[in-house]
């Protein structure tokens, strides 16, 4: 559930629930975004490396 | 035929007999498979639940694989947070029986919800009074961790170690694994204690029902602890059943006897406080609700639930795993070892299935009499079914990926297998290929 849900409430209950699965989710997904973008970075520079 | 997919310098079966083995588990996972979809296309009347038990074998089952896939959140504590680097020679194989345990409770979970498409409908429609959200919340989470922690193993195949992109993608996973690990460690204090935390709230039901910290009752730390005690008891048991059927050493004796003590002193401490909780709960909240302890284990057909399964789990099951995991002794003799960490599986295991099934089999009533259940085939053969899937994931990620990195030291070949020889060689590394570096699992 999202804030701009009609189900949503601003208290401590749907803060607390939410923000901590939110924030799991952010850092698993900032994480993996991380990982794929440097070996992506990382395979075109050892590709470039190889022409040269 | 497979030999370019398994790892280099280690042995393996020939794929007749890994087929057949694969077969045979496969035979009991369509067996499982068909029960499933007689739920599914039938419902809830496949089952023997009813009025008294919303809860029954797969909430158990449930509940016992999720504390038993615990070793993989605390191993990867001790590795990552904690700093036990010889911890690393287990942890791939605590993360691959993670996911198995955690992709299990999911599957049967979508069979209890009966109506498996709105599984969603607890992430967007959540009940944020409930324990069971938290569960649901940190359970789907933390096994999208699992899966990332087991990736990178996954790319450690010889063939798509290969390709230098996934190569890479392992190398950086593997750097900032401490990250997914801390994630997965918070996730799984809140879903294994608030598992816990669903019977200790059950006022209405004094055989659950625990005092506690603010919102927590007891129970939710005890299932959390227990979890963590018990989890790398359950890696461990695995690890030497694999050993055995796999007829080889896999991990050496100092990795094993590590995580034995780490986890019989956690044991050790779990056992003092849920035998204090068990005093409290017996004398001062059973009574303060009506009831006297021993109502709680008599007059039940067959005595099914008789003192002796308080026994079991706590003295049998938990006091003896404990003292013989925290003695040198008891932890470098084999059998002694083995039966300690079996004894500890089952005490867990006996915990869940008396905070599920007990909780509701006992009359609050007094016109209530014991309310007895029996499971049926198709609840059977649908918790037997994951059994086999993890039997299968084990086999599969054992023959193709370097799940055990001490495997090739320990079993040296003498001489390389004919069938590695026809196997193109490895490409030599040079400047322009992939780094010389650790693999990810070296590094």
């Amino acid at each position: 559930m999202l804030p701009f849900s009609f189900e949503w409430i601003w208290d401590p209950s749907h803060l607390v629930f939410h923000g901590g699965l939110w924030y799991a989710l952010t850092i698993i997904g900032l994480g993996v975004t991380y990982c794929v973008i440097k070996a992506v970075f990382d395979s075109i520079k050892d590709k470039g490396g190889q022409q040269h | 035929m497979d030999s370019a997919l398994i790892p280099k310098g280690v042995k393996r079966c020939p794929i007749w007999q890994f087929a057949l083995w694969i077969g045979a588990n496969g035979a009991v996972l369509a067996w499982g498979a068909f029960a499933m979809l007689l739920i599914y296309i039938k419902g809830l009347n496949q089952t023997n639940m009813n009025n008294a038990y919303g809860f029954a074998l797969w909430i158990w089952a449930d509940l016992a694989v999720i504390a038993l896939g615990g070793g993989a959140f605390f191993t990867g504590f001790l590795r990552y947070i904690v700093g036990k680097d010889e911890i690393k020679n287990i942890i791939n194989f605590a993360v691959l029986i993670g996911v198995i345990c955690y992709t299990s409770a999911l599957l049967i979970l979508g069979f209890d919800v009966g109506q498996p498409l709105r599984g969603w409908f607890i992430f967007w429609h959540a009940n944020v009074h409930s324990m069971l959200t938290e569960v649901a919340f940190c359970l789907s989470a933390y096994l999208i961790v699992l899966i990332i922690e087991y990736v990178p193993v996954a790319l450690e195949n010889r063939q798509v170690d290969k390709i230098p992109f996934f190569h890479k993608l392992g190398h950086n996973m593997h750097e900032v694994m401490a990250v997914f690990a801390a994630t997965g460690v918070f996730l799984s204090f809140f879903h294994q204690g608030s598992l816990g935390g669903v019977p200790g709230v059950l006022f209405a039901r004094p055989f659950g029902f625990r005092e506690g910290v603010f919102i927590w009752p007891w129970t939710f730390f005890l299932f959390t602890w227990s979890a963590a005690a018990v989890g790398p008891c359950f890696t461990i048991f695995i690890t030497k059943l694999t050993e055995k059927i796999t007829r080889k050493k896999l991990v050496k004796d100092n990795v094993i006897e590590l995580l034995a003590k780490i986890s019989g002193w956690m044991i050790l401490f779990y056992i003092i406080a849920k035998i204090a909780d068990t005093l409290y709960w017996a004398s001062v909240t059973a009574p303060s609700k009506g009831f006297t302890f021993l109502q709680f284990y008599s007059d039940n057909p067959g005595s099914w639930y008789g003192l002796w399964i308080l026994i079991l789990e706590i003295g049998i099951c938990g006091v003896l795993p404990a003292l013989i995991l925290i003695t040198d002794k008891g932890r470098k003799n084999q059998a002694s070892l083995i039966l300690a960490v079996f004894l500890a599986v089952l005490g867990v295991a006996l915990n869940r299935w008396v905070m599920v099934l007990q909780v509701l089999a006992i009359p609050v009533l007094s016109f209530e009499s014991w309310a007895m259940y029996f499971p049926s085939w198709q609840e059977i053969a649908t918790t037997i079914l994951p059994v086999a899937y993890g039997v299968i994931m084990i086999s599969a990620s054992y023959r193709y990926l370097p799940i055990f990195p001490q495997e090739r030291e320990l079993n040296p070949m003498d001489e390389p297998a004919p069938e590695a020889q026809a196997v193109e060689p490895e490409p030599e590394t040079t400047e322009a290929g992939p780094e010389p570096e650790l693999s990810p699992a070296e590094s």
